[in-house]
């Protein structure tokens, strides 16, 4: 009957979908099943297994003769590793830009976002101003790469704009990584500031003002304080990404290294892939190390 | 004149601001030709106020009719675009809200969620540079001020709401502020609660005797709390009295239907039942409901009409009684001695409606 709702037949499309979702309804686990199956495939497979095998095969080593894969477990990557004074000085340099560029970028994103967030009160305004910050990423790396490098090369822009003063920029090397790289990774700190900031009721600002705070205690004392959350997730970013970059270091850094060319090196130029899996453990545990660290925070629920 | 009075006549001299030191105190708070806009938007309208010292002076007015933002010019967060502000005889309009001696308790109460309460109620003390030992002496006395004494280490999330409320309070009083600021700040609680921060913020009023300035949109929480209540409306004020002034003489239309029931008498049916045209107010409890055939005195008048609604409140009943000349008037009954059932059954019956001639009140259209 056409007008008989109560019992839908199991023939029509919509009965078929409902009693579909009538018995994923009564059975919660098939439905969580459903649901995670295909990323659970994704993480535990593609991932965690490639990483697995990652740490596997740094324990291998290549026959220097025939350059194969000589599959005895060795340490021998771990100790060329921590013998080579070389290997000490980048990963410390590697360390040290990343915490460099993280700061660079806390410093510029807080007042970009406070701006953004706090006092452009016309919506179109704030708009504009998060969509020129995340307007970067929609140019491709290598685009922003040789625009650095136009930049921070010698007789490039910077040196054009210098040179009337008297002065000279700092060329291709270690300062022009830091920088390209910072303004790489700025929208991965602006925008969980800027988020941040938004969850940070206007009244907080107003109350502290009103028990008698100039701007600048109500920076210390209210804003900053409630920003480390946002600050920590942002820094995830910024930190990690710069552990992980070789290409920037190619292109603005002249002779410079960071650790990934150490890896990329290895996996390429000198076809050792044992040593460059034992390479690339290193910034993950400078990673997980970090993420431990944070956790405490509760920074990691601003992700 | 008192403007040329040396100040040397009195022991503390006058600010700067204020050449005219008279010998009556100035008021807590002087509003004169206060005005805010918001692009083309007129948030409040050429508003002089007077606020007394230890005076409890409510704003009342509906969503969107400038109370708040009076609150929010005087607390230095607007800046009028025109008008001023005195504190105590000082022009304050144009000083940041750090430099007014005045403190807020906010609607959302905007404690610091990463302090503690104590650290909350001392944070004032600290930025003007209060000793430590001073300051947890007084955060303590405030807090417990508010009967939390215990609750000094918890995190704001670890209060309830009512709890909350008073934390903001304290951390107010604490600073011992010459005016203090509330801005609905009894909004989120629920009716026991409410009523029962009413009583206690009355009494901490009495007792620190601190100016009180209240922003409510609701009527009954300003007739009860109220010295004085300024009825606000699309940025003016409608009419500024006593709790009972404002109640039983509305000045206007508005002020006559925003506090209490709005029950008017106009043109037509005023002509027939009063004898004068114009707008009148009288109040629902002020009407008795008699039977038709009974005699109204000189003192009082009366209209006649059908019962249309019924509503029992539990303690009264509200009658909507249709006039014969037009219009309706709602009638309030104590039920002292009915009942809901009884009462049900009076829907259709015609009834005199009569009230004494000092109840109803001409009100500007």
């Amino acid at each position: 009957m056409a007008l008989d709702t109560t019992t839908p037949t199991a023939t029509s499309p919509q009965g078929s979908s409902r009693s579909v979702s009538g018995f994923l309804y009564r059975h919660p686990r098939v439905r969580l099943a459903g649901l995670l199956t295909a990323p659970l495939f994704w993480l535990v497979v593609l991932y965690l297994g490639s990483l697995a095998i990652m740490v596997l095969a740094s324990f291998w080593s290549t026959d220097s003769f025939t350059g194969s894969l000589v599959k005895t477990p060795t340490l021998e990557n771990y100790q060329t590793l921590f013998r080579g004074q070389v290997y000490w000085v980048i990963a410390a340099r590697t360390v040290g830009i990343a915490l460099a560029v993280t700061v660079i970028d806390m410093v510029l994103a807080v007042p970009l976002a406070f701006m953004a967030a706090k006092v452009v009160r016309s919506k179109r305004i704030r708009y504009a101003i998060v969509i020129a910050v995340t307007m970067p990423l929609w140019a491709g790396y290598l685009v922003k790469g040789y625009a650095m490098q136009t930049l921070f090369i010698n007789n490039g822009v910077i040196d054009w704009i210098l040179e009337p003063l008297g002065l000279k920029g700092p060329g291709l090397g270690l300062a022009a990584v830091v920088f390209s790289l910072a303004y790489l990774w700025l929208p991965y700190m602006v925008l969980p500031v800027y988020a941040g900031l938004e969850r940070l009721p206007d009244s907080l600002l107003e109350a502290s003002a009103d028990l008698g705070a100039s701007a600048g205690h109500t920076f210390r004392s209210v804003v900053l304080p409630m920003l480390v959350p946002s600050l920590i997730a942002g820094s995830i970013f910024t930190f990690s990404l710069t552990l992980g970059d070789y290409i920037m270091v190619k292109i603005v850094g002249g002779t410079t290294q960071m650790w990934a060319n150490v890896i990329y090196d290895n996996v390429g130029v000198a076809n050792n892939l044992p040593l460059a899996a034992a390479a690339a453990l290193f910034p993950i545990t400078v990673i997980v190390l970090y993420l431990l660290a944070v956790r405490r925070t509760g920074a990691l629920e601003n992700l | 004149m008192s403007d040329l009075t040396p100040p040397a006549a009195h022991e503390t001299t006058a600010p700067a601001t204020s050449i005219a030191a008279s010998d009556v105190m100035p008021p807590a708070i002087r509003l004169r030709g206060l005005r805010k806009t918001f692009g083309s938007v007129v948030a409040v309208d050429s508003v002089d106020l007077d606020i007394a010292d230890g005076e409890f002076l409510t704003l009342l007015g509906p969503s969107g009719s400038g109370k708040t933002t009076v609150l929010r010019m005087i607390a230095g967060f607007e800046l009028p675009t025109a008008g001023s502000i005195e504190l105590t005889g000082v022009d304050v309009s144009k000083l940041p809200p750090f430099q007014r001696d005045v403190n807020t308790v906010f609607q959302d109460y905007a404690l610091f969620p990463h302090l503690t309460v104590a650290q909350n109620v001392e944070y004032g003390l600290k930025v003007t540079g209060v000793g430590k030992s001073e300051r947890r002496k007084r955060a303590r006395a405030a807090l417990a001020s508010v009967r939390l004494e215990d609750y000094g280490d918890r995190k704001p999330a670890a209060m309830s709401g009512g709890q909350r409320q008073r934390v903001a309070l304290a951390r107010a009083l604490v600073n011992c502020p010459k005016v203090l600021l509330l801005d609905e700040p009894l909004g989120a609680l629920d009716l026991k609660l409410r009523e029962q921060m009413q009583v206690e913020l009355k009494a901490i009023q009495r007792d620190v005797g601190i100016t009180f300035v209240f922003v409510t949109h609701d009527q009954e929480e300003a007739l009860t709390m109220s010295d004085r209540i300024a009825v606000f409306n699309a940025g003016r004020i409608e009419q500024i009295g006593s709790p009972a002034d404002v109640y039983e003489k509305p000045a206007t239309e508005f002020v006559a239907g925003f506090v209490g029931t709005s029950n008017l008498l106009r043109g037509e049916a005023a002509l027939k039942v009063l004898g004068n045209e114009g707008v009148y107010s009288v109040r629902p409890e002020k009407i008795r409901i008699v039977d038709t055939e009974t005699v109204i005195g000189d003192g009082g008048h009366g209209a006649d009409g059908t019962i249309a609604e019924v509503v029992y409140v539990g303690d009264a009943t509200r009658f909507v009684v249709n006039l014969d000349a037009g219009g309706s008037l709602v009638a309030l009954q104590q039920n002292s001695t009915t009942s809901s059932s009884d009462v049900a059954a009076l829907r259709g019956t015609r009834v005199r409606l009569a009230w004494r001639r000092e109840h109803e009140y001409r009100v500007q259209a």
